[in-house]
């Protein structure tokens, strides 16, 4: 086990280099020049040169990369150019927020996903399959920006129940990790279902029946063990699609999250923060994959051995 | 007809995608669907002669007035009808969802049919190419690329069509793998058809149900991919009558005049939910598994 995770991290570092190649170049691709904009309309030349100088973007580019990664080593990600800020420490009061609003999503979203997955994988054809299944299919149809403005519409502005956004009290987490949960659950519902449904046909689930076990213990035991699998990969994919679903959801109920600061950092082409930004989403993704191997092989000690 | 013509003739054989056909036509759920994308298709087309009022036009002595037998989904706050805007909007949802879908459609099959024909270091280039496309959420790839070409509708296109491309990719390369290995195709092969007159006209029909499938379900994830991108203001911009931007324009007058984000929300419910269900129907027409 313990080679198998030292083997896996190993892997993982080559595609982080490649990704922060990938992050830096793509940035410096953007269309518009940063010390202009920065500068302000009225600069004068030597000023936009001067701004130039202090951002370093009159170095050679592979200097400009040596002299980032060599910072990012440092932990020191540069100053946002909007708001001059150190963009570790922008990042640092964004993390929070973003982090504890994907796990409250993520929580009753696996709950609530996969609870109606099995009951509609066990009744498969009957009314509860297909009032789950409805209720999923409109999840994974209904866009999570006019989920949003709909709960504010009627909770907030209506019955004045809860907060219209911000972050602080539990009651602002209620409609945005809501907002945010249901496209997961509707996606985790129907893979679960599905997965139940290819275990229940298999040999051994017969064999099960045959042998006269109760349908409980077919149930829990013996398909749902196998079936729950894949799910895992799933859940696990499902918490870095999360991140995404987390822009749009910033944004409506104005959270003071990551998302809406990407957002933000690419209306204002704020480079260093959009360069941390998606650094850190990739290095989050690596990571997740990362878990979902290892959760794997936990379960799976075929994966460990290969 | 003499006996000898009959034993001649061979038992009919139905081409995969029409025997995909028969079992779709008895999905009804699907077929509804269907129907009411051909209908939404059909209002885009018509928008000139179906709007009542022009989308883009404003007309100050009825601001935000509410749903009523003038304006049936009530106007902005500019006076524009908002029923002529969603009409409009029609259009642009479903061009950015379908170049979209085509375009990821065409790079994603023609990756995908030379990954699985050819094989060896270029299918690994490829795949490792669309692993790293796969790992990234769409909504975030699409950020990315709407970063370096700027905001703006025909960005979102490509930008759309970008994450398309992996799905694809890996599904036709999955179904010409299997195709290769079947008599009609080694046959075609023995005989000297060149590799691309045999991808093209023998492996790529029989990859075609899948790819429908995923066209349909990708083409609903496009449209709101797209949607949200304009709604977060990356996307089409203001007085474009693209139906995430309107929402985006709504959100200030929640509670004062919520027809401006109930009609484009529900606008787009109904269409990616349409391209959903008839995607469900498609796939379980195709999986025989299921049956």
């Amino acid at each position: 086990m313990f080679a198998f995770l030292v083997r896996r991290l190993v892997g993982a570092i080559p595609v982080l280099l490649v990704v922060s190649i990938f992050v830096f170049g793509f940035v410096r691709l953007l269309p518009g020049d940063p010390a202009r904009l920065l500068a302000g309309p009225d600069a004068s030349p030597q000023d936009v040169e001067a701004v130039r100088v202090e951002l370093g973007l009159d170095k050679p580019v592979w200097l400009q990369y040596g002299t980032w990664v060599g910072h990012l080593a440092q932990g020191d990600l540069g100053r946002s150019s909007r708001t001059r800020q150190p963009v570790a420490t922008e990042i640092g009061e964004r993390f929070m927020p973003t982090l504890w609003l994907t796990v409250a999503a993520m929580v009753w979203a696996t709950l609530v996903g996969m609870t109606i997955g099995v009951v509609s994988g066990v009744r498969r054809g009957q009314w509860q399959d297909q009032v789950g299944m409805v209720l999923a299919v409109s999840g994974i149809s209904f866009p999570a920006f006019w989920l949003g403005l709909l709960l504010i519409s009627v909770f907030s502005v209506r019955l004045g129940w809860l907060p219209t956004g911000g972050y602080g009290t539990w009651q602002h987490f209620v409609l945005p990790s809501f907002t945010l949960g249901v496209a997961v659950a509707a996606v985790l519902a129907r893979f679960t279902r599905s997965a139940f449904v290819e275990v229940a046909g298999e040999d051994y689930v017969r064999t099960a029946r045959a042998k006269g076990l109760p349908e409980r213990l077919v149930v829990w035991k013996h398909a749902l063990r196998n079936a729950l699998l894949p799910v895992i990969t799933m859940t696990g994919l499902q918490f870095g699609f999360l991140l995404g679903g987390a822009v749009v959801v910033e944004t409506v109920f104005a959270w003071p999250g990551l998302g809406r600061l990407l957002v933000d950092s690419v209306s204002y082409r704020d480079y260093p923060v959009m360069q941390a930004e998606i650094l850190l989403f990739s290095l989050e993704f690596i990571l997740i994959n990362l878990a979902v191997d290892v959760l794997y092989a936990v379960v799976n000690p075929e994966i460990r051995l290969r | 007809m003499s006996a000898s013509q009959t034993t001649v003739e061979a038992a009919r054989i139905d081409s995969p995608l029409a025997e995909f056909w028969r079992r779709f036509r008895r999905k009804r759920v699907a077929l509804a669907a269907g129907a009411v994308i051909l209908l939404i298709m059909l209002v885009a087309v018509a928008a000139p002669l179906l709007s009542p009022y022009d989308p883009a036009t404003p007309d100050y002595d009825n601001i935000l007035a509410p749903t009523s037998v003038l304006h049936w989904f009530g106007t902005d706050a500019y006076g524009r009808d908002v029923l002529s805007r969603v009409i409009w909007g029609a259009r642009i949802s479903l061009a950015v969802g379908i170049i979209s879908a085509a375009a990821g459609g065409a790079v994603g099959i023609s990756l995908g049919l030379v990954s699985g024909f050819f094989g060896g270091w270029l299918d690994n280039v490829i795949m490792r190419l669309c692993d790293v496309l796969f790992a990234f959420p769409g909504l975030l790839l699409a950020i990315a690329v709407v970063a370096v070409l700027g905001p703006g509708i025909s960005n979102v296109i490509w930008a759309t069509a970008v994450f398309s491309v992996p799905a694809f990719a890996r599904l036709v390369r999955g179904d010409t793998l299997a195709l290769k290995q079947t008599v009609y195709v080694q046959a075609a092969r023995s005989i000297g058809v060149r590799p691309l007159m045999l991808m093209l006209r023998h492996i790529l029909p029989g990859a075609m149900p899948g790819v429908i499938v995923n066209g349909s379900l990708r083409l609903g994830n496009n449209i709101l991919t797209a949607a949200s991108l304009s709604f977060l203001g990356l996307g089409a911009q203001p007085p474009s009558p693209e139906w995430g931007a309107m929402l985006a324009d709504g959100r200030s007058y929640i509670g004062v005049a919520d027809w401006l984000t109930w009609f484009p929300g529900l606008a787009i419910f109904v269409t990616v939910l349409a391209f959903n269900l008839m995607g469900d129907g498609l796939r379980d027409a195709l999986s025989q598994k299921l049956q």
